[in-house]
């Protein structure tokens, strides 16, 4: 794909991302990434609303952003670790829906990554709904593409009666160099964060809907650099969320880990950073193993950084402290791959980890803004 | 055969009219030889230019052999240089792209009076002979004069107009070129009015002029 | 320093006491560099437009999916083929028209488009606005020329003739002359071809050519490599570099003038450099002086002579465009577009040509004594020596010129052994020229005429670079005229054979063509209908034009055929034969009776050669071969037609009614004299430029032989007084000065005649050969070269009449001043 296009539309779609390590010179009052341009005319995400499924598995084109996120914790059958992402971002150019067709204006964006100890891949693609390279349906079956990227719902045969369409998914993503086919279930039900799915992400109100499904049980196939095929299980989470906008202005970036804790519990916790304040706002949620969830408030969240790595010309943090004694956890969580790098066109970390102390297991981290 | 009588003529200059001639008379008869002598820009070569025809009088009149040269069109002034008046020149002014024959028939066939045996003749006594055939650039100084002589006598000019005929040429040599060019005038019976600034050359002709300032006083 | 300054000081003094040489001197050169500047800018304008349309989709290179025979390719195809992971992009072209203005209007998406498309680069120039691009109202962006065409300003909103209004315009310097590029969602709106489209581009990686199609898709859609636009700079090339010849023919043309006035300068400045030697400046710090000296002037001639090409070249642009679009269909820019490149070529000619015109005097004067000055060399000598040695040399050049005819083959060496032809024969001038003045003056009775031819003699050497050029350039008149000519007879004899039937008409698709059937069968007029079909096809990886037809008397009749089996036509209509175009023949070394394969489809067809036929003024090879076998084997759709015989008067009527009941536009449908008519206007102006250029050059020579008059006409007083004094008038000798150099010119004039008809044979033969690929026969033109003629003594007489009329209008004191200075 042609860079300078790229870059050219990814200043426009999210409208001031960095490209390097001279961070400072990203204008402070979009956010990153543009995700805290103003709403405009866009739809806004207001508190005391309520989700309902399937429908709110679809796009929601009212919104300027919106993305489905799966990552998963894979191990092949000698034990090695991996780590996977798909994802698909969807982007609105105007609020009014554009006029159909090629025009709708929704522009979309996908990456996909896969890391293993010593190495990490990605790739990235972009389409248009327009054309029918990229969007949602929900009938006959759920599914979710961009080009051959995809999430699809699988309907067991002699199953006629239908769950929610996200309890079992296919993901599908190949380029040059990665390819993998994974199958993920679970029978658990979706969990909304904050209130009822209003997740809010700023003491100013800024806020996106947000449920996930932290519960799957993956199996499948990955294609690596080396061209082997290796059969590979472990445990996924999705992540649904949706907003016109999602940060403050004065935020640049943010920490997120999903844990996946023992005893079939999990536990999401966000930071979002500031220029000169890492800690301007926390937010989490304590899901057990139920499904039932509470919703841990910013001052009931430590994280600490306690070692950084150079990646891609930039001092990020790998290796954290993690503290929420509510209930009782106080964690060190490492990477198995601290140059998980996406060096897509808007930059992020994004990789498996691993983390130990009161509690053990595996998880997920995202750093954006380094 | 030359009446000059209250010619004046000057040139224009950044400075103004620069008067050159100032009423200038003067009568020179047939066989006669008159040197005009003077300071370099006395006017002598100018006065020359105008009894030529070469050039126009301001106020005055000048006849030669009957005709009056002044105010007449330039090609009446031609045909009378053609056929009545000869002129000799410092630079021998020949035609390069003729050979001495030719150059020195040149002006003899010019007015049709063209002689072969008189030219054979001139030639001999001019000590032309084995040139011919060449070039004029080929050819010393004196020798070119001489073709010049030449060339203006075969054509039996009743006038002969000389300006420094022998200026270019080294002392020795000139004296020899003139001495020829006397006699011949002499032996043709024309008229000679020649400019010089040598009182030593002008000695040698029958009547001396010197053109000071303009003016003409009369030393003989 | 300070001797290099006051040198340089006392040379150029030179020139203001002679100024009408100097005005020679930066005429000369400024016309050598306007014209050859001129041309090249034209060629630069043409070829940065072929780049254009080339590179806009990554041109040869980008392989692209297009429907088949009765399908429509559609978003879904897109849609099916992203979701199977295929890199393609979606395109949709059609023409519109914004005024009186025809247009081509491509959509695009610019999220998938290649990235080796120059139309990526095109929307990327846009930056933050792709956003706007891709939503409502959108954006059109063009190339600065089409907007200045078209009259407008960026962010104008212009109204198609359909009555569809576009997005505001942006400007994108690398879209194609004459092109709209938007959205493709928006193409399909304005072109009103809801979900159509024209091609899928796919990016340029071997994996997805090599990969099989999606089975339902394989039947619905085929692969379609290279476009034509690539082949335009190949094709283009012998037009580009013929209008090269023609500049650079002008250029030297020009440096003749600046030769002759730096050696005159030089001559009259050999006393002054001997001066300055004698003073203490060394003979380096002279050349260095006189080397600063001719680039000042050079620079100075060489940045108005820039302006005077710019300015050439904008008026030659139209004639040239349309020239290409004739010839080619190749699309240029009507207005000038250039880089600072051109101007540094430019300036760097005309620097390069000055030296090489003053590289004798400097030569010269490196070796100037300084004390030799007593004796000028003998000027008759000097001068045999120099017309022997030129005259050497000019046979040299021959003898070079036919090796290179017969030896080389290749455009360049054409012109090579051309270019050697004509400037041999210019140096062989002087020695022609003494030649006939020897007879004159061997001839000549009286004084004056004796002088008269003596004169002569010497003059040549001093005119003969004026008349050098003079030749050149009446030859080249006589020439190109006579090529012109000659092909337009030609063209003309064939077009009355090729055109053979009375209506022809194009279907624009197989419905069309369907319809056209159904109604033409009812048409009792008709006598017979002749279908064909077309398809651009290659062979030997050069573009091919396949047209398929139905043997029929018509074509046994008329068809220009040159040579061919018996019963040519029979075994065409076999299917297992074709008649072939002598481009094809010359360019693939094919005879009747040959055979050749055609990889149309997967199977190979063999073909055996059944004939060749004349096919002036197309650049590509071209086939007939029988209709339905093309057919069985195209795998693309044919571009369908039908040819009608009926009786010539009932034609119009028949276009009329076509028009009428069918719906039909434009070319549609046509009758032979409309056809006639657009091919001879095609062709009268692909040689307007051509005629252009020619016309300035003897223009140019007119002017060197003014400036060298001019020049010479100062030093000629010396030789023309002591005449005067002998009673020769000052208006008589004028009047001889003028009858001789018209005696000089009229020889020459005269002499240019058999070159230019030797040139003309050499375009005919060789030239054209090389680079069209078919042979003329050579037509003489008596009339064309009594009005060169006429022409080139018009200017013989103007460029003589004023400097010696000048000379007959000085003073008596101007020319009396010759006796009383030194020379």
């Amino acid at each position: 794909m042609n860079n300078r296009i790229w870059l050219s539309v990814c200043l426009l779609l999210l409208a001031a991302c960095s490209d390097g390590p001279d961070r400072t010179s990203a204008p402070a009052q979009q956010g990153f990434a543009g995700l805290g341009l103003a709403a405009d005319a866009f739809a806004t995400v207001e508190r005391g609303g309520e989700l309902a499924f399937p429908q709110d598995h679809a796009a929601h084109p009212e919104f300027r952003i919106e993305w489905w996120y799966v990552t998963a914790n894979l191990e092949d059958r000698e034990g090695r670790q991996y780590g996977m992402q798909w994802t698909l971002f969807r982007q609105a150019l105007t609020p009014d829906g554009g006029l159909g067709h090629w025009q709708d204006g929704q522009v979309w964006m996908a990456h996909v990554g896969l890391t293993a100890a010593a190495e990490h891949w990605h790739a990235e693609r972009f389409g248009r709904s327009g054309g029918g390279q990229a969007g949602v349906t929900t009938e006959p079956d759920y599914r979710v593409w961009l080009d051959d990227w995809s999430l699809q719902s699988v309907t067991a045969p002699g199953s006629p009666e239908r769950g929610d369409p996200l309890e079992h998914i296919r993901v599908q993503a190949g380029t040059d160099n990665l390819a993998f086919d994974l199958v993920l279930q679970t029978d658990q039900p979706l969990v909304l964060h904050g209130e009822d799915g209003f997740s809010l992400k700023s003491e100013r109100g800024q806020a996106s809907w947000y449920y996930s499904q932290p519960f799957y049980q993956v199996n499948g196939t990955l294609v690596l650099g080396d061209g082997a095929e290796r059969n590979v299980h472990g445990t996924g989470w999705l992540d649904r969320e949706w907003s016109s906008q999602p940060l403050a202005p004065e935020q640049t970036g943010w920490d997120w880990f999903s844990l996946q804790l023992p005893d079939n519990e999990r536990l999401m916790l966000f930071r979002l950073r500031e220029q000169d304040n890492p800690d301007s706002y926390f937010a989490g949620t304590h899901i057990r193993s139920d499904g039932s969830t509470r919703p841990l408030a910013p001052q009931e969240i430590r994280m600490q950084p306690l070692e950084t790595t150079r990646v891609a010309g930039r001092q990020v943090p790998t290796v954290w402290h993690l503290e929420v004694p509510v209930i009782n956890l106080d964690i060190e969580a490492r990477p198995l791959n601290p140059n998980a790098w996406m060096d897509t066109s808007i930059p992020y970390w994004e990789g498996p980890i691993e983390f130990s102390g009161s509690h053990s297991g595996h998880g997920y981290l995202e750093m954006t803004g380094y | 055969m030359l009446e000059i009588y209250q010619v004046s003529k000057s040139f224009p200059t950044p400075q103004g009219p620069l008067a050159v001639l100032q009423s200038i008379s003067l009568n020179l008869a047939a066989g006669n030889t008159l040197a005009l002598t003077g300071e370099s820009g006395s006017g002598k070569s100018t006065l020359l230019h105008l009894v030529a025809g070469l050039d126009s009088v301001d106020a005055g009149t000048v006849r030669v052999g009957g005709e009056t040269v002044t105010g007449r069109a330039d090609a009446d002034r031609a045909r009378l240089r053609r056929t009545t008046i000869g002129l000799v020149f410092q630079q021998f002014n020949l035609l390069p792209s003729l050979t001495v024959g030719a150059n020195l028939a040149f002006q003899a066939r010019l007015c049709g009076r063209h002689e072969p045996a008189h030219l054979a003749d001139l030639t001999r006594r001019l000590g032309l002979d084995g040139l011919l055939d060449r070039y004029p650039e080929q050819l010393s100084g004196g020798q070119q004069q001489r073709v010049a002589i030449g060339r203006t006598l075969a054509a039996r000019p009743q006038l002969i107009l000389a300006d420094e005929p022998t200026g270019n040429l080294d002392e020795a040599t000139g004296d020899a070129v003139l001495d020829l060019f006397l006699d011949e005038v002499r032996a043709s019976g024309a008229a000679l009015l020649m400019v010089t600034h040598s009182e030593r050359l002008a000695a040698r002709l029958g009547h001396q002029h010197h053109l000071s300032q303009g003016r003409l006083e009369s030393r003989s | 320093m300070r001797p290099l300054v006051q040198t340089l000081r006392a040379l150029l003094a030179h020139w203001r006491r002679h100024p009408v040489q100097l005005a020679a001197w930066v005429v000369g050169l400024m016309l050598a560099t306007a014209l050859w500047s001129g041309v090249q800018a034209l060629n630069t304008q043409a070829r940065e437009s072929y780049d254009r349309a080339a590179g806009l989709f990554a041109g040869a290179a980008q392989p692209m999916l297009v429907a088949r025979e009765g399908e429509t390719l559609t978003d879904d195809v897109f849609a099916t083929l992203r979701q199977a992971g295929w890199p393609v992009s979606p395109l949709l072209e059609g023409r519109v028209r914004v005024g009186e203005q025809a247009l081509t209007l491509v959509g695009i998406d610019p999220v998938t488009l290649p990235a080796e498309a120059a139309a990526a680069s095109a929307v990327d120039q846009t930056g933050f606005e792709l956003a706007a691009f891709l939503t409502r109202p959108g954006l059109t962006l063009a190339g600065p020329d089409t907007l200045q065409q078209l009259g407008v300003e960026p962010g104008a909103e212009l109204r198609l003739a359909s009555g569809a209004l576009l997005p505001p315009l942006a400007v994108a310097s690398t879209v194609p002359p004459g092109t709209l590029l938007v959205d493709v969602g928006l193409a399909q709106q304005l072109l009103q071809r809801p979900s159509e489209l024209s091609r899928l581009l796919v990016a340029d990686d071997p994996r997805w050519q090599t990969q099989a199609l999606p089975e339902d898709l394989a039947e619905r859609l085929y692969w379609q490599h290279g476009q034509s636009e690539d082949d335009l700079t190949r094709l283009t090339d012998s037009f580009h570099l013929n209008l090269t010849a023609l500049g650079l023919l002008a250029f030297v043309v020009g440096l003749f003038i600046v030769n002759g006035a730096t050696g005159l300068a030089f001559e009259q400045r050999s006393s002054l450099l001997r001066t300055l030697r004698a003073c203490g400046v060394s003979g380096r710090q002279v050349v260095l002086a006189l080397l600063f000296e001719v680039l000042l002037l050079a620079l100075v001639a060489g940045l108005l002579g820039l302006l005077l090409g710019y300015g050439l070249a904008a008026l030659l642009l139209p004639d040239v465009a349309a020239s290409l679009q004739g010839l080619y269909g190749a699309r240029v820019a009507g207005a000038l577009q250039l880089e600072p490149r051109w101007w540094l070529a430019g300036l760097g000619m005309s620097l390069c040509g000055a030296l090489l015109a003053a590289v004798g005097s400097l030569w010269q004067a490196a070796r100037l004594p300084v004390l030799g000055l007593a004796r000028r060399e003998a000027w008759r000598a000097h001068q045999q020596r120099g017309v022997m040695l030129l005259a050497l040399l000019g046979g040299g050049l021959w003898l070079l010129a036919l090796g290179l005819f017969m030896a080389g083959s290749g455009l360049v060496v054409a012109f090579a052994g051309l270019a050697a032809l004509l400037l041999g024969a210019a140096l062989c001038l002087p020695g022609l020229l003494s030649v006939a003045v020897g007879i004159g003056q061997r001839l000549a009775r009286g004084p004056v005429a004796e002088w008269f031819w003596a004169e002569a003699r010497q003059q040549v050497s001093a005119l003969s670079l004026a008349l050098m050029a003079l030749l050149l350039a009446l030859a080249a008149n006589i020439g190109v005229g006579s090529m012109v000519d000659s092909f337009r007879l030609t063209f003309t004899g064939w077009l009355d054979q090729r055109l053979a039937a009375e209506v022809y008409m194009n279907a624009e698709d197989a419905e069309q063509a369907e319809q056209m059937v159904e109604w033409l069968v009812g048409q009792p007029e008709i006598e017979a209908i002749l279908p064909t079909g077309h398809l651009i096809s290659r062979y030997a990886d050069e573009p091919l034009e396949l047209n398929g037809i139905r043997v029929h008397d018509t074509y046994r009749d008329h068809w220009p055929v040159q040579q061919q089996l018996a019963d040519g036509w029979d075994r065409v209509g076999t299917g297992q034969a074709a008649m072939i175009s002598e481009q094809m023949a010359r360019r693939f070394d094919l005879a009747p009776g040959d055979s050749l394969t055609l990889g149309l489809a997967a199977t190979p067809w063999l073909l055996q050669v059944a004939g060749i036929y004349a096919d002036y003024g197309n650049p590509r090879a071209q086939m007939v071969v029988d209709l339905d076998a093309l057919m069985a084997r195209a795998e693309g759709p044919l571009r369908q037609g039908f040819s009608l015989r009926l009786h010539p008067d009932a034609a119009p009527q028949l276009v009329e009614r076509a028009r009428r009941d069918l719906g039909l536009e434009g070319t549609a449908v046509i009758d032979q004299a409309s056809v006639r008519n657009f091919s001879e206007q095609v062709f009268e102006r692909t040689f307007v430029a051509t005629g252009a250029l020619n016309t300035l050059t003897l223009g140019v020579a007119g002017v060197a032989l003014l400036t060298s008059l001019l020049t010479l006409t100062q030093s000629r007083l010396p030789q023309l007084a002591p005449l005067w004094a002998q009673g020769l008038s000052r208006r008589h000798l004028a009047w001889l000065e003028w009858l001789r150099t018209l005696c000089l010119a009229g020889f020459t004039i005269l002499l240019a005649v058999p070159l230019g008809l030797l040139l003309a044979w050499c375009l005919v033969a060789i030239i054209n050969v090389e680079a069209f690929g078919w042979r003329l026969p050579l037509y003489l033109f008596p009339e064309q070269w009594l009005r060169l003629i006429g022409l080139a003594a018009l200017t013989t007489v103007l460029a003589t009449a004023w400097p010696l009329w000048r000379l007959g209008r000085q003073s008596p004191a101007t020319w009396s001043k010759v006796f009383a200075h030194e020379q």
